[in-house]
């Protein structure tokens, strides 16, 4: 269980980044955040960014609507 | 890019037109998001961008420079390259931005000034527009000239906007 979420689908660049960033930057130690977005792009960089800024990518999952969840870590 | 390049984007953001600065600022956040280090060096009409007075007002040292400073007014009074219609054009594009949901000037404005990209002012062209640090909003770092500005940017790529 993530203790944030957010949700970018209805987001475009830059963002679908920007806010992932910006979230992520919140997280404490040992906590999570769960992204949910929809495209391509930021399916590929988001995970990507996380990584290059030290944070733990746990899972990426398909949602039935053609979204997909990520959860991050810190 | 080499892998081992510096993850770095300097912006020279000499227009002051609307359309141009939702692209430097597009760039710039969207980098900094990405985990660039990013400058925006702001020089002539871009520091219209900055300015602490969103309005139109005669500042700057001398009657000159303060009808410059009044005719190309700050950031409330960027006009659009093209289709400009009078001042109408870019208030009419920030409410087509919003309801296509894509982020407006502010917006990628506040987000840069929150992903901490550094903000410089060029001094020359203060000179010519009679204007000082103080006339210019607290996120700008320092006022400089172009050796430190190709300090800062070196190593990473530039882009003039």
């Amino acid at each position: 269980m993530a203790e944030h979420f957010l949700d970018i689908t209805a987001d475009s660049c830059p963002m679908t980044f920007v806010k992932a960033k910006l979230e992520l930057e919140k997280l404490r130690p040992g906590e999570n955040l769960e992204v949910r977005l929809r495209g391509s792009e930021p399916l590929e960089n988001v995970p990507r960014s996380a990584r290059e800024a030290g944070y733990r990518v746990e899972k990426v999952s398909e949602n039935e609507d053609g979204t997909h969840t990520l959860i991050l870590g810190a | 890019m080499a892998e081992d390049a510096p993850k770095k984007l300097s912006l020279i953001a000499f227009s002051g037109d609307f359309d141009k600065a939702v692209a430097a600022f597009t760039m710039a956040s969207g980098a900094a998001a990405v985990n660039y280090e990013v400058h925006v060096f702001f020089t002539f009409w871009g520091l219209n961008i900055i300015k602490a007075t969103k309005g139109r007002a005669f500042q700057g040292r001398g009657a000159l420079a303060g009808a410059f400073n009044f005719l190309a007014g700050g950031p409330n009074n960027l006009p659009m390259t093209r289709l400009n219609m009078m001042g109408a054009a870019p208030r009419l594009m920030t409410r087509l931005t919003r309801k296509r949901r894509v982020a407006t000037l502010t917006e990628l404005f506040e987000a840069s000034k929150a992903l901490k990209v550094r903000f410089w002012a060029c001094e020359m062209s203060m000179n010519i527009l009679g204007l000082t640090k103080d006339d210019f909003i607290s996120e700008v770092q320092d006022v400089i000239g172009v050796p430190k500005f190709l300090e800062l940017s070196r190593g990473g790529e530039t882009l003039f906007i």
